[in-house]
C-alpha cells in the first residue's frame, strides 16, 4: 500500500478504514436502539408498577378504588377468548394451509385465494373490529361477548396463521410422503399420519406468536363495545367479558382523573409482557430448536 | 382386534363379515378421501368471504354516509364537529393526523430500522445475530397499548421538558414511539432483502479493496433497494393502521395543522372514539366510522399492493 504513487493514499485508506469502524459503530447502536427503548419501558413500567402487584390485585376483582382492584377478571376473559381462538383458528388455519398446499392445483383458485389471504394479513386490526362490530354484535346479535371478540380475533390472526402453517407443510420432506404413498397409503391417511405429525411443531410455533398477538391485541376489542372495570366474572363464551390490554386502556385513560390509576395500568401491563414474553420466547426457542435440526 | 388371522376360520359367514366390514371401512375411505378435500376448500375459502364481508359492509354503509354528507365535502372538508348542533363531516383533519403521525413514525424507524438491517446482515458475527434477531422480535411482540402507555406516561412528560409548547396530548410522542414499534419490522424485511443479495457480489467488491461499509452502501444497498423499499412502504402502512397509541397519546382534537406539538386525531383514533361513545345505529355518525374505516382501508391495501408490487417488479435478478 505504501508503494504506491498516489500521493494522498495513505491517508485516503486510513480514512476509509476509520469511516468504516465508525459505520459498523452507529449501525450497531441503530441495532441496539431498539432493544434500549424496550429496557426503558421496562424500567419504566416496573417501577410505577411492581410495587402494586400482589396476589390480591392478581386475583382481586373489578373495582374503583385502585387499592381493591384486581384482574381476576380480565384474566379468565382471555382464558375464555382463547377457548373461541384457539379451536376455531388451529382448524380453519391449518385446513386452509393442507388444502392450498396439498390439494389444490396450482391454479387460478390457489392464486386467487393466497392473493387473498397476503391482503387480508395486511388489514388494520381496527377494521376486523368494525366487522366483528357489524356482523357478530350486530346482525347475529351476539352482543359484546366473548363469542363475539373470538371470532372477530380468530379472523384477524387467521392469516398468520395460514401462512405459518403452508411454511411448515412446505417444509417437510417430500421423500416422507412418497413412502407413504409406496406403501398404500391413501392422500389422506398421508396427510394426516405422516405430513401433519412432522409439520406440527413449526406449526405451533407460527400459531402461538399468532395467539400472543390476539392476547395483546386492544383496537377490534374497542370498537366491539367490551366494557372494563365493574362486570362480573365472565364463565362462559355467552358472556361479557374484558382482557387485559382493554383495563390497561381505560385505566391509562383515567389515570388524569385517578392518579393510582396509572400504577394500575403498569401493573397490568407487567402481567401481559411476562405472559406474552413467555409465549413468544418459548415459540421463539421453538423454532430456532427445530430450524437447528433440520 | 378382528384381523382375519383370529377370526374363527371354520365359519364362513364370519369371513363373509369380515371382507364386507373391510369393503365398507374402504368406501368410508373412499368416501373421506372425496369429502375432506372439499371440507378444506370451505375453509380455505373463509378469507375471500371475510375479504367480501369487509368489503360489503364498508362500502354499503359509505354509501348510507354519503346520502347524508355530500362525497366532495367529505373528502375536501377541513373541519370535523360530527357532535356539533352544526355538525361538518371533513375527512382532512384525520387525513392530515394520520399523515404526520405515520410520517414522524417512518422519520424515525427509516434510518434507524435500515442501518439495523446493515448491521445485522453485513457486520454482526453469527453469535451476536443470534441474540440480536430474538431480541428484536420480542420488541415487535409487545403489545401496542403498552406503548401506548409508555407514550402517554412517559414520552409525553419527557418531551414536555424540553418542548415547552407541548400539549399533554401531542402528535409527536405516539408518532415517535410508533416508530420504534415498527423498528422491527423494518429492520427484519430489510435485512432479508439485503441476505438474499448473492455473496459473490460481496466477495468481487472485496477482492477490489472496497471496506465492509462501502460494499453495503455501493453493492448490497442497491441490490436490496426493491426490498428495502417495500419494507417501508409496508412499515408505513403498519403505521396508518396503529390505533391504541394514537388513540391514547394524541387525545381527540381534530385539528388541521402541522403543527406536531398540538394534539391531532388519526383515522383510527376516530373510529375508537365514535364507538367507545354511543352514537347510536343509523345516525350520520355512526355512518361516518364506516367512511372513515373505507378510507383508511382503502389507503393500506393499495400500500400494500404497492410494496408487493415494488418488491417483485424491481427485484434484480441474479
Amino acid at each position: 500500500m505504501l508503494h504506491t504513487r498516489q500521493p494522498s493514499s495513505p491517508s485516503r485508506i486510513r480514512f476509509r478504514l476509520l469511516a468504516d469502524r465508525a459505520a459498523k459503530l452507529v449501525f450497531g447502536a441503530a441495532a441496539l436502539f431498539g432493544i434500549v427503548i424496550m429496557g426503558i419501558l421496562l424500567a419504566r413500567i416496573t417501577s410505577e408498577g411492581l410495587s402494586w402487584l400482589s396476589l390480591d390485585f392478581l386475583t382481586g376483582r373489578f373495582s374503583t378504588s385502585p387499592e381493591k382492584a384486581g384482574i381476576m377478571g380480565a384474566v379468565l376473559g382471555t382464558f375464555w377468548l382463547l377457548a373461541v381462538v384457539v379451536p376455531v383458528t388451529m382448524i380453519v388455519g391449518i385446513g386452509s394451509a393442507v388444502y392450498l398446499e396439498l390439494y389444490s392445483k396450482n391454479g387460478k383458485i390457489r392464486t386467487f385465494i393466497q392473493t387473498n389471504i397476503a391482503n387480508l394479513a395486511g388489514v388494520p386490526s381496527i377494521v376486523y373490529g368494525i366487522l366483528g362490530l357489524t356482523v357478530f354484535v350486530r346482525v347475529l346479535g351476539f352482543g359484546s361477548v366473548v363469542l363475539a371478540g373470538g371470532l372477530t380475533l380468530s379472523l384477524l390472526i387467521l392469516p398468520i396463521v395460514i401462512v405459518a402453517a403452508q411454511e411448515a407443510l412446505r417444509s417437510v420432506p417430500s421423500q416422507l410422503g412418497d413412502a407413504s404413498y409406496a406403501l398404500g397409503g391413501s392422500k389422506w391417511q398421508t396427510i394426516q399420519s405422516v405430513i401433519l405429525p412432522v409439520a406440527l411443531p413449526s406449526i405451533m410455533t407460527g400459531a402461538i406468536l399468532a395467539l400472543s398477538r390476539a392476547i395483546g391485541e386492544t383496537a377490534p376489542l374497542v370498537v366491539l363495545g367490551i366494557p372494563a372495570l365493574l362486570i362480573p366474572f365472565p364463565g362462559g363464551i355467552l358472556d361479557r367479558f374484558t382482557v387485559l390490554p382493554m383495563q390497561i386502556y381505560y385505566w391509562t385513560l383515567d389515570a388524569a382523573l385517578v392518579a393510582d390509576y396509572a400504577h394500575l395500568a403498569a401493573a397490568a401491563s407487567i402481567v401481559l409482557l411476562i405472559s406474552l414474553f413467555l409465549l413468544n420466547g418459548s415459540a421463539i426457542y421453538l423454532r430456532n430448536k427445530y430450524s437447528m435440526k433440520a | 382386534m378382528t384381523s382375519p388371522f383370529q377370526a374363527n376360520s371354520s365359519s364362513s359367514s364370519n369371513i363373509r363379515d369380515l371382507i364386507r366390514h373391510n369393503q365398507d371401512q374402504k368406501s368410508f375411505r373412499k368416501t373421506m378421501e372425496v369429502w375432506i378435500p372439499r371440507f378444506l376448500f370451505l375453509l380455505a375459502s373463509l378469507s375471500v368471504f371475510t375479504t367480501v364481508g369487509i368489503l360489503l359492509i364498508l362500502l354499503t354503509e359509505t354509501v348510507e354516509f354519503f346520502k347524508a354528507v355530500p362525497i366532495l365535502d367529505f373528502f375536501t372538508g377541513t373541519v370535523l364537529k360530527p357532535l356539533s348542533q352544526t355538525p361538518a363531516y371533513g375527512i382532512l383533519p384525520l387525513v392530515m393526523g394520520t399523515l404526520v403521525s405515520s410520517g414522524i413514525a417512518i422519520l424515525v424507524a427509516g434510518p434507524i430500522g435500515l442501518m439495523a438491517a446493515i448491521y445485522l446482515s453485513e457486520y454482526a458475527s453469527r453469535r451476536v445475530r443470534s441474540i440480536l434477531k430474538p431480541a428484536l422480535e420480542l420488541l415487535a411482540g409487545v403489545p401496542t397499548i403498552v406503548y401506548g402507555f409508555f407514550a402517554f406516561t412517559f414520552v409525553t412528560p419527557l418531551l414536555r421538558q424540553w418542548i415547552p409548547g407541548l400539549e399533554a396530548t401531542n402528535i409527536l410522542s405516539p408518532g415517535l414511539v410508533m416508530g420504534v414499534m415498527i423498528i422491527p419490522m423494518i429492520a427484519s424485511l430489510s435485512e432479508d432483502a439485503m441476505r438474499s443479495v448473492p455473496a459473490a457480489m460481496r466477495e468481487g467488491s472485496a477482492a477490489l479493496g472496497a471496506t465492509k461499509l462501502e460494499t453495503a452502501l455501493k453493492v448490497v444497498v442497491p441490490a436490496a433497494l426493491s426490498g428495502i423499499i417495500a419494507s417501508f412502504v409496508l412499515g408505513i402502512s403498519r403505521a396508518l393502521g396503529e390505533t391504541m397509541i394514537v388513540a391514547i397519546a394524541s387525545g381527540s382534537s381534530k385539528n388541521f395543522t402541522f403543527d406536531i406539538t398540538e394534539s391531532m386525531q388519526t383515522m383510527t383514533a376516530y373510529i375508537v372514539e365514535v364507538t367507545s361513545g354511543d352514537a347510536a345505529a343509523g345516525s350520520t355518525v355512526y355512518y361516518s366510522l364506516y367512511a372513515v374505516a373505507m378510507t383508511l382501508f382503502a389507503t393500506t391495501l393499495i400500500m400494500n399492493l404497492l410494496a408487493g408490487k415494488i418488491a417483485r417488479k424491481f427485484r434484480e435478478v441474479y
